[in-house]
């Protein structure tokens, strides 16, 4: 239990992508048994919102250096190495 | 499954086994379908191309095909819609999630994006395709639009 962690997920443009992602990794990690609340985002706008996030998930590069940690992957989109990430991000997420 | 898929595809702008030079060969050949089939406005083909060379959009599949998935922003489009290319020879995308990075794509699809929740369920089709290898296969090899549609039942 406790205070649900908040993860951003970026894409390019914030549109589609990064909102696909963001149900992909709340569905996934639901599953496991962990309930997260997700925020989408541009990459350009990371830097400005990291502060209030755990972690940052997503699809194309964001700045180095936002004192939080960030996974950039594409499997939520491809399935790649799906399993692994979400090892990953719970890793993140109880740091 | 792919089913919703064959909903959005727009059959006049599929292209199965185009021969091309490259990556913005293969967005105009199919942005200019999209034209002509009343889903994008003029200005689509220049944008999908300005925006696939700042965020570009090739994604590794790990198996025998990789995709990309050209878009742009919404302005550029009237309704949503999917158009699709499979290339007899790969053609070299950028990986989206590392830029410098060449994806030698042989599916691609063009996506004309509207509204937030007709993109989303769009997107999340295709990825549903994507992560289906056998899918990615069937559509790769497919000779006619029907067994594109079959491929994505």
């Amino acid at each position: 239990m406790g205070i649900k962690k908040k993860i951003l997920v970026a894409c390019g443009t914030a549109i589609a992508t990064s909102t696909v992602v963001a149900i992909a990794i709340e569905e996934g990690l639901r599953a496991r048994g962990v309930e997260v609340t997700t925020r989408q985002c541009k990459a350009s706008e990371v830097p400005g919102l990291a502060a209030d996030y755990d972690l940052i998930v997503t699809t194309t590069p964001v700045p180095a250096n936002l004192g939080k940690p960030v996974i950039q992957t594409l499997a939520f989109l491809t399935g790649m190495g799906k399993e692994e990430v979400l090892n990953q991000i719970q890793q993140a997420l109880s740091a | 499954m792919g089913g919703k898929l064959a909903e959005f595809l727009v059959p006049g702008a599929v292209c199965l086994h185009l021969e091309t030079g490259d990556a913005r060969d293969v967005i105009r050949v199919i942005g200019e379908k999209l034209l002509q089939a009343g889903y994008v406005h003029p200005t689509f083909t220049d944008a999908a191309l300005e925006r696939e060379k700042n965020i570009p959009t090739g994604l590794p599949l790990g198996g025998r095909f990789n995709a990309a998935i050209p878009h742009t922003d919404i302005e550029h489009v009237i309704r949503p819609g999917v158009g699709m290319a499979t290339l007899t020879r790969p053609v070299v995308f950028m990986n989206m999630v590392s830029p410098q990075e060449p994806v030698e794509a042989q599916l691609v699809f063009v996506l004309a994006l509207e509204q937030p929740k007709s993109q989303i369920e769009m997107l999340q089709e295709i990825a549903g395709v994507l992560q289906k290898p056998s899918v990615v296969e069937a559509l790769v090899a497919a000779g006619n639009l029907e067994d594109v549609y079959t491929a994505l039942k």
